[in-house]
């Protein structure tokens, strides 16, 4: 389990405009690309010096790769940066005001107490 | 001394700005009582005549990050720029600067370390909605210094509610031992129950109007002993799953101090969260 590399791609990509268009148009390639370069980098250090040990579990991949959110929720990673990512994609997708939100709460509503471990 | 001239508790709702600045046929039916509410509410600042805000709110994953997550934080600048893309993006708030009260933060920093909080603090901080929210709400001329307090009720773990509680209560004294003749208001923004990225989120109301209401009750009260007495870092999971943001409630409960009446409350059911404003004067309501 890697769910603080699950959230760490969630927050770069949710942050970056063109991150988040490259990753709603072509969700493979970006997870693809962002592992093998993107991954190991530490934030607020120099390229020189980033980690070596970071790599997402086939499950997380896939699900990444996929745009499965609901996969993500039973995986761990965290709730708020998940939506708000999804949010930026595929709000703009639906006609009515909170069309996708309450679409996402219903892909999810077979979620019950206690959800999945946040804790990184 | 400086002087503690207000402590106001309230939610921070990211939508209020484009529902209070849309016209026409993309204001939404609640927007019209929603500023008569927030309007109201920010006369109770005004009232006051404050000089400087405390702010206390919480980091949404914008600066604050899990390589290097601090459990408090003070912010120590002479100025906050604040908003981020994805808030432009998903709520359409504007970007904002804010001027910082430098030396009260030392003074917070300094004594807070010395009264047993070992404090982060930053020198270049970026603040978001939950400090921007109730800037825009109840000073919106955005003409006051601030003091920025992050609370980390995002990434656990978690400190416990009752370590939220103390902090509120040592920020109250230090505010009140800062050698100034500053007037002071503290100002503290979080949530009743709330569900984001989860099954019962977006609902018509917020996910537990139970909760909400006995929350309404602790905090109006000031019933720190039946709050602390219900909630823990497990109970928060059952009203909604961002519900641990009811923990800077009750920090600002902490400065308030215990048993002591909100002078104003009111609140406002939303789709999705329930909205709520508390106004305390310590030094009895201003003429």
């Amino acid at each position: 389990m890697s769910k603080y590399l699950l959230n760490k791609f969630l927050f770069t990509v949710d942050r970056d405009p063109a991150l988040v268009e490259r990753y709603r148009e072509d969700p493979q390639g970006t997870v693809e690309w962002w592992e093998s370069s993107e991954a190991n980098r530490i934030l607020a250090c120099h390229l020189d010096e980033s980690s070596t040990w970071l790599h997402f579990e086939d499950d997380e991949r896939t699900a990444l790769s996929t745009h499965d959110y609901p996969r993500l929720f039973e995986l761990g990673a965290h709730p708020f940066l998940t939506l708000t990512l999804f949010i930026a994609m595929f709000e703009r997708d639906h006609e009515e005001p909170l069309g996708f939100q309450l679409e996402y709460a219903r892909k999810i509503a077979h979620m019950s107490l206690p959800y999945p471990d946040i804790a990184t | 001394m400086a002087e503690l001239v207000a402590v106001i508790a309230s939610t921070h709702h990211p939508f209020y700005y484009r529902a209070s600045t849309s016209t026409g046929e993309d204001r939404p039916p609640f927007a019209d009582e929603w500023v008569r509410k927030v309007e109201a509410f920010r006369e109770t600042l005004t009232k006051a005549r404050p000089d400087v805000l405390v702010m206390v709110g919480s980091d949404h994953f914008h600066q604050l990050w899990l390589d290097n997550m601090p459990q408090f934080l003070v912010g120590k600048a002479p100025f906050y720029d604040a908003n981020w893309y994805n808030e432009e993006r998903e709520f359409g708030l504007p970007r904002m600067v804010m001027k910082g009260q430098e030396d009260l933060s030392e003074y917070v920093l300094r004594e807070g370390l010395d009264a047993g909080f070992d404090l982060a603090f930053s020198n270049e901080l970026r603040i978001d909605h939950s400090i921007t929210c109730p800037i825009i709400t109840l000073r919106p001329q955005n003409d006051l210094p601030i003091v920025p307090i992050y609370t980390n009720i995002f990434a656990p773990p978690l400190p416990r509610p009752k370590r939220f509680v103390q902090l509120g209560r040592t920020i109250r004294q230090l505010v009140e031992s800062w050698p100034s003749d500053k007037r002071v208001a503290v100002i503290g923004t979080g949530h009743l129950s709330l569900e984001l990225g989860g099954p019962r989120q977006f609902g018509p109301h917020g996910p537990d109007p139970e909760f909400d209401r006995k929350a309404v009750e602790w905090i109006s009260t000031g019933d720190l002993d039946g709050c602390c007495g219900e909630v823990t870092l497990d109970s928060l999971h059952l009203p909604g799953n961002a519900t641990h943001g009811f923990m800077d409630f009750m920090l600002m409960m902490g400065v308030a101090g215990e048993g002591q009446k909100a002078d104003y409350v009111d609140t406002y059911d939303l789709f999705h969260t329930m909205e709520a404003y508390f106004t305390w004067y310590p030094k009895g309501v201003p003429a």
